[in-house]
């Protein structure tokens, strides 16, 4: 194993590793996954490297049983993460939703393949992007972030179980084959460069009289006790009110929901990151996601080459969509080509923040093969 | 054992989240008071010990149980349990949950902890059906009875609980009724003290969605048929082929030692002292 922490290093690393590597600078100490391409190599290291650092990997029966191993882990304390592909990604929905609902922290890897169903294995695809926010049935929020690179990778894995602790919430980290198996140069960080958000917890316990659930407004992330502690909490997947147990009242039903959702949409700003290249005097932005974006900006570098006046976004949070930074593009923007890898799922977000004040136009690929700059600059440039 | 008292019973319950919503004359409450028995026999400190549970009638009971309780979705208990166990060995994994939940959509879940031989004591409250959705049936409705969705009878042959947990590998394994219910805390205790995976059937009435499709439309007519129907494992044992038809044996009918998962585990990867 890698020791990178110490001090910053220059390495040549897998991405699936750098998100591994990452995972356990975050100190997350439990993995549970089934086997599954492109995303088995996270599993493969980490059921060696957990162990040496105390942690504990547990290969379960199935998606559903490693989703519901890692919610347990969980609520029992430990940082702890899944990670899968498309059709193991399916099988965990259930649970995300109960996550969302009960405010427990995990992530969850999805190294995307082309689907639907057993689809491409294992080739690229970003067909996930939509199974991401609706999955799970209800309605609930999550938080999603896309790497394009494999420095990206560590460092959004590192940003994911952050989000996940200080907001309490299922965080997925939505790779894909191309950059999962991508090795490339990263510069690991130090250890001490590396700002690791803790659970809050209560703290002492109040026996009979602590309601997990009660926040002073409804923006603040509950303070919920780790199993163990002698609270006596209770979790259910039940609506609940401000004690965990289930209500049935309209105005309780409401309240939780209406403040899952505010929890992470006031949050928006802070959540949100986007990688934005030449943006300011463009005409025409490449718009993309994940190792697309890694094309898109190569045709921006080529074709200002040639004076055309062009940028590109690499939007790093997919969910919740930052449809501000759209809102406030440059008014010199008059097109934006949205490029991903399926028919179309980023692009309809793009065009309801844009709103019809900027053309919006679409370059997909389903071949299962990455997008190349040559096919989004003939796209773009040819009409 | 000593019998506790119903102020005994009373401190481990949740009261203000009473009344239950069970039907009158289900078998629940008295698989629940059973459970309580044994923890307090046990004297289990109550901080230590969680209890999760899946989907259904019986699994609301964590509702009512004043330990860390977590009511999980569908079949999902026993893995959730099994994530808890690993990521904190000192604590006591108990799960409570309905045939369906058991057999049916967490049936794999089932299995393959009863393989692994983890730590965790599972109590089965098997009412024959889903009575919670109106008394379809479950992989555990005997054969021809009648359920909801069975109403000429169930075409299929049920699981013997005991048999696939004993094929899996549970290493105690346990069975009782709720007529028999002074049998239950002991036998509950001792599935909590073995080290490995336990596995306690019991078999409960559900008069009002399972029996009244199968003439035993009021409580007492279930229990009076699970005294007819199940004995302890001595008699069972001497009798012939012909007297043992539509019968099953109950008590501790088997139990082994094997290597518990979560200390095997720290021991292969040499982990050290768990963690309390």
């Amino acid at each position: 194993m890698l020791q990178p922490h110490a001090k910053g290093s220059v390495t040549l690393m897998q991405g699936n590793r750098a998100c591994a590597e990452a995972a356990l600078a975050a100190n997350m100490r439990f993995f549970a996954g089934y086997p599954i391409t492109p995303s088995s190599e996270i599993a493969d290291f980490l059921s060696t490297a957990l162990p040496e650092k105390g942690g504990i990997f547990i290969q379960m029966e199935d998606e559903i049983a490693s989703m519901a191993a890692v919610i347990g882990a969980s609520l029992a304390g430990a940082k702890a993460m899944t990670a899968t592909s498309g059709p193991g990604f399916t099988l965990m929905q259930e649970l995300i939703g109960y996550a969302a609902l009960c405010e427990i922290p995990c992530v969850i890897v999805n190294v995307q393949r082309g689907g639907p169903s057993t689809g491409l294995p294992t080739s690229p695809a970003q067909g996930d992007v939509m199974q991401c926010k609706w999955g799970s049935h209800g309605d609930y929020p999550i938080i999603v972030l896309a790497p394009s690179s494999v420095s990206e990778t560590f460092d959004l894995t590192i940003r994911a179980f952050n989000l996940s602790e200080a907001l309490r919430t299922p965080v997925i980290l939505l790779s894909d084959e191309i950059v999962g198996h991508l090795y490339e140069r990263i510069m690991l960080p130090q250890r001490d460069d590396i700002r690791l958000a803790a659970r809050r917890a209560p703290s002492e316990p109040m026996p009979g009289s602590y309601r997990p659930y009660a926040v002073r407004n409804p923006r603040e992330v509950p303070i919920i006790p780790d199993l163990g502690t002698g609270f006596h909490f209770h979790a259910t997947g039940l609506i609940h009110d401000e004690e965990g147990f289930p209500t049935r009242d309209p105005q309780q039903a409401a309240a939780l929901i209406t403040r899952l959702h505010e929890k992470i949409n006031c949050r928006k700003r802070e959540i949100c990151q986007v990688e934005k290249r030449r943006v300011d005097d463009a005409a025409v932005l490449l718009c993309s996601f994940g190792a697309t974006a890694r094309s898109c900006f190569q045709v921006v570098k080529d074709a200002r080459e040639q004076g055309e006046k062009i940028g590109g976004i690499n939007i790093k949070t997919l969910w919740p969509f930052p449809d501000f930074v759209f809102r406030e593009l440059p008014p010199g923007v008059e097109t934006i080509v949205v490029c991903e890898m399926n028919q179309g799922q980023i692009i309809g977000e793009v065009e309801r923040a844009v709103c019809g004040r900027i053309k919006v136009k679409a370059v997909n690929d389903s071949s299962g093969t990455m997008m190349a700059p040559g096919e989004i600059s003939s796209a773009v440039f040819k009409s | 054992m000593q019998f506790s008292s119903l102020d005994q019973l009373k401190e481990r319950l949740r009261l203000d989240r009473l009344p239950h919503l069970w039907c009158p004359g289900c078998g629940n409450g008295i698989i629940t008071q059973a459970f309580l028995r044994a923890v307090i026999s046990l004297d289990i400190d109550p901080d230590r010990l969680v209890i999760v549970s899946g989907i259904g009638c019986s699994s609301r009971v964590v509702e009512y149980l004043d330990f860390d309780t977590v009511h999980t979705a569908h079949g999902r208990a026993i893995p959730l349990a099994t994530g808890i166990k690993l990521a904190r060995p000192s604590l006591k994994a108990v799960v409570l949950a309905g045939d369906g939940d058991i057999a049916a959509i967490g049936g794999n879940h089932f299995i393959h902890a009863a393989r692994r031989n983890i730590d965790i004591t599972v109590i089965i409250f098997n009412n024959f059906n889903y009575g919670m959705t109106g008394g379809q049936y479950s992989p555990l409705t005997p054969q021809n009875e009648k359920a909801a969705t069975a109403m000429k009878g169930h075409v299929e042959p049920p699981f013997d609980i005991h048999d696939l947990a004993r094929g899996a590998g549970a290493t105690y394994i346990a069975r009782s009724t709720t007529w028999h219910a002074l049998n239950l805390p002991a036998l509950i205790a001792g599935g909590m003290e073995h080290e490995g995976f336990s596995v306690i059937e019991v078999i409960a009435g559900c008069h009002v969605n399972y029996g009244k499709r199968n003439q035993r439309e009021t409580a007492v007519k279930m229990l009076q048929w699970q005294k007819e129907h199940f004995l302890p494992l001595d008699r069972f044992k001497v009798l012939n082929t012909r007297e043992k038809k539509g019968r099953l044996p109950i008590g501790l009918l088997y139990s082994e030692s094997r290597p518990e998962f979560t200390a095997h585990y720290r021991r292969v990867y040499r982990m050290g002292r768990q963690e309390t």
